[in-house]
């Protein structure tokens, strides 16, 4: 089987843009993608599409309608908060089976503002407040309480979380927001739901990312100078834990995907550079060092303090700024996240630069629950 | 069908709350062979893959708290704040409801705490039909 290249990739700074559709907004991110890999829309042989909001209305048929009808094949895919790394997937998985030489994928999302989640049963009454939370904030606060319960981990901890991401995104111009957020102010904001305040929830936002990848065959034949190599791409479901129907269990489904990764490509944690991890709230990012195996368990509150997970220390986290700050449209969540891998490992990442990245992984969940995560390998 | 439901009292909030009009409410769970607890009817079990093997199970009327979230912010019309709960019920099964009776300051719930399971009008929320509902909530045990 080949391996797959990324050949090019980019996305759009995440912002609100209320005067474009989706379709404009994954158009945009596919132009950028294509002239990445210095490829036109007529040199891909198929389309991967993550979308979630609109996942029934054909969003990949509707970007090519903006960018060139060419009567390729459009796979459209809706996975949660795994939804773009589903489509990459989708594409990374025609390659390897041999199907098709170049393909591309786009992740687009446009987002409302305010609570994700809850609802709960049409019949009857509203269980909201009375059956505890769906809410999004509640339920990974919940997840990130049974860290406190396990290892004693404080709201500071969690907070400094949204500190390091925060300070990373200064460093980012394609993130929503550039602000630093001290300690003080992140504990000190409005308080959502216990241990997450408002500055520790992830970003409202529109955003489209885009990837164009390649068989080995056609890399050699672009160049290999900026490719990037996939090394592993695994998606797992929730295995069967005891409380998961109840409160969603995000480190089983986690581990199973990283295992399996670091299988597949051939290397463990200690290989990894950076790494760019589902940070949808704060609490969420110090479960899952331990659940990739940065850390030992219990060791996650310890990552944070002594500042391992900065740009600069042993391993950096979400160095784009995160799901908390860079933003977090759902559908396109996923190929960022490999856009900012990859950049990285092409040396181009400016002031936000770690030195030396060989390798980096990504990762999201997808509550109900999905867990995408791949490995990237610098060529040249 | 309304007119009927009113004629029987208060609906159960989730179809899992047994004994709604009765003085002897519970939560029902549906036991496999190989040990898994859910909530609600089905009928296969996610955790073995068992057919057919599921047994309604009265849950506990006690439990520890699992963990918890203070919810300050939720949608609109809700009433804040409150404590979303998640509680392992002695014998098996784990419920997701509201902790109530204890202030929603994190220095005052404790993990572990022990809870009792107790049965009231569903914070005054009707259906359209006008029905009221029986619900559960958590309590510090007695």
């Amino acid at each position: 089987m080949s391996d797959v290249y990324v050949m090019g990739i980019d996305m759009i700074k995440f912002g609100r843009f209320p005067d474009k559709t989706v379709p404009q907004l994954g158009a945009t991110a596919a132009l950028m993608a294509l002239d990445d890999a210095g490829l036109t829309i007529q040199d891909m042989q198929a389309l991967y599409c993550g979308n979630l909001g609109q996942a029934s209305a054909m969003v990949g048929q509707r970007i090519l309608q903006e960018i060139g009808q060419t009567g390729i094949g459009v796979v459209n895919c809706a996975n949660a908060c795994a939804t773009g790394a589903t489509a990459f997937r989708e594409a990374w998985m025609s390659i390897k089976a041999g199907v098709n030489d170049v393909v591309l994928a786009v992740g687009v999302e446009q987002m409302g503002k305010g609570l994700l989640g809850g609802g709960g049963g049409a019949a009857g009454i509203p269980k909201e407040g009375l059956l505890g939370s769906g809410t999004m904030p509640a339920v990974f606060a919940e997840a990130g309480m049974e860290h406190s319960r396990n290892y004693g981990t404080t709201f500071e901890q969690f907070a400094k979380v949204s500190v390091k991401n925060h300070h990373h995104s200064t460093l980012n111009p394609k993130a929503m927001y550039q602000i630093e957020t001290p300690l003080e102010t992140v504990m000190n904001a409005e308080m959502i739901s216990y241990p997450n305040t408002k500055l520790m929830c992830s970003v409202n936002v529109d955003g489209a990312a885009a990837a164009v990848l390649v068989s080995e065959k056609k890399a050699k034949e672009l160049g290999m100078a900026r490719a990037v190599r996939v090394k592993a791409s695994i998606l797992t479901s929730d295995p069967y834990s005891d409380r998961d129907l109840v409160m969603p269990d995000v480190n089983a489904v986690t581990r199973r995907a990283v295992k399996e990764a670091y299988e597949m490509a051939g290397i463990g944690p200690d290989d990894i550079s950076l790494v760019e991890l589902h940070d949808c709230f704060a609490t969420a990012e110090i479960l899952h060092y331990e659940n990739l195996g940065l850390c030992k368990d219990g060791e996650a509150g310890r990552m944070i303090d002594e500042g391992e997970v900065a740009l600069g220390g042993r391993i950096p986290v979400n160095v784009s700024g995160g799901l908390l700050s860079k933003g977090h449209p759902l559908g396109a969540t996923g190929i960022a996240n490999i856009y900012e891998v990859s950049t990285h490992l092409r040396g181009e990442a400016d002031k936000r630069q770690v030195e030396g990245a060989r390798f980096g992984m990504t990762h999201v969940i997808g509550l109900g629950s999905a867990c995408g995560i791949h490995i990237l390998e610098k060529v040249a | 069908m309304s007119e009927q439901a009113k004629d029987e009292g208060p609906l159960p909030v989730v179809p899992w709350l047994k004994g709604a009009g009765t003085n002897d409410p519970y939560l029902e769970g549906q036991k496999c062979g190989c040990g898994a607890i859910f909530l609600g009817e089905r009928n296969n079990c996610s955790s073995c893959g068992a057919r057919d093997q599921l047994k309604p199970t009265r849950l506990s009327n006690k439990g520890k708290l699992y963990v918890y979230s203070i919810v300050h912010r939720s949608f609109p019309g809700i009433e804040v704040p409150y404590i979303s709960a998640i509680v392992d019920l002695d014998g098996g099964g784990t419920v997701k409801g509201n902790l109530i009776n204890v202030e929603p300051d994190p220095a005052k719930i404790q993990f572990d705490m022990p809870v009792d399971v107790v049965f009231d009008d569903a914070l005054g929320r009707k259906d359209k039909d006008g029905n009221s509902y029986i619900s559960y909530f958590f309590q510090p045990a007695a």
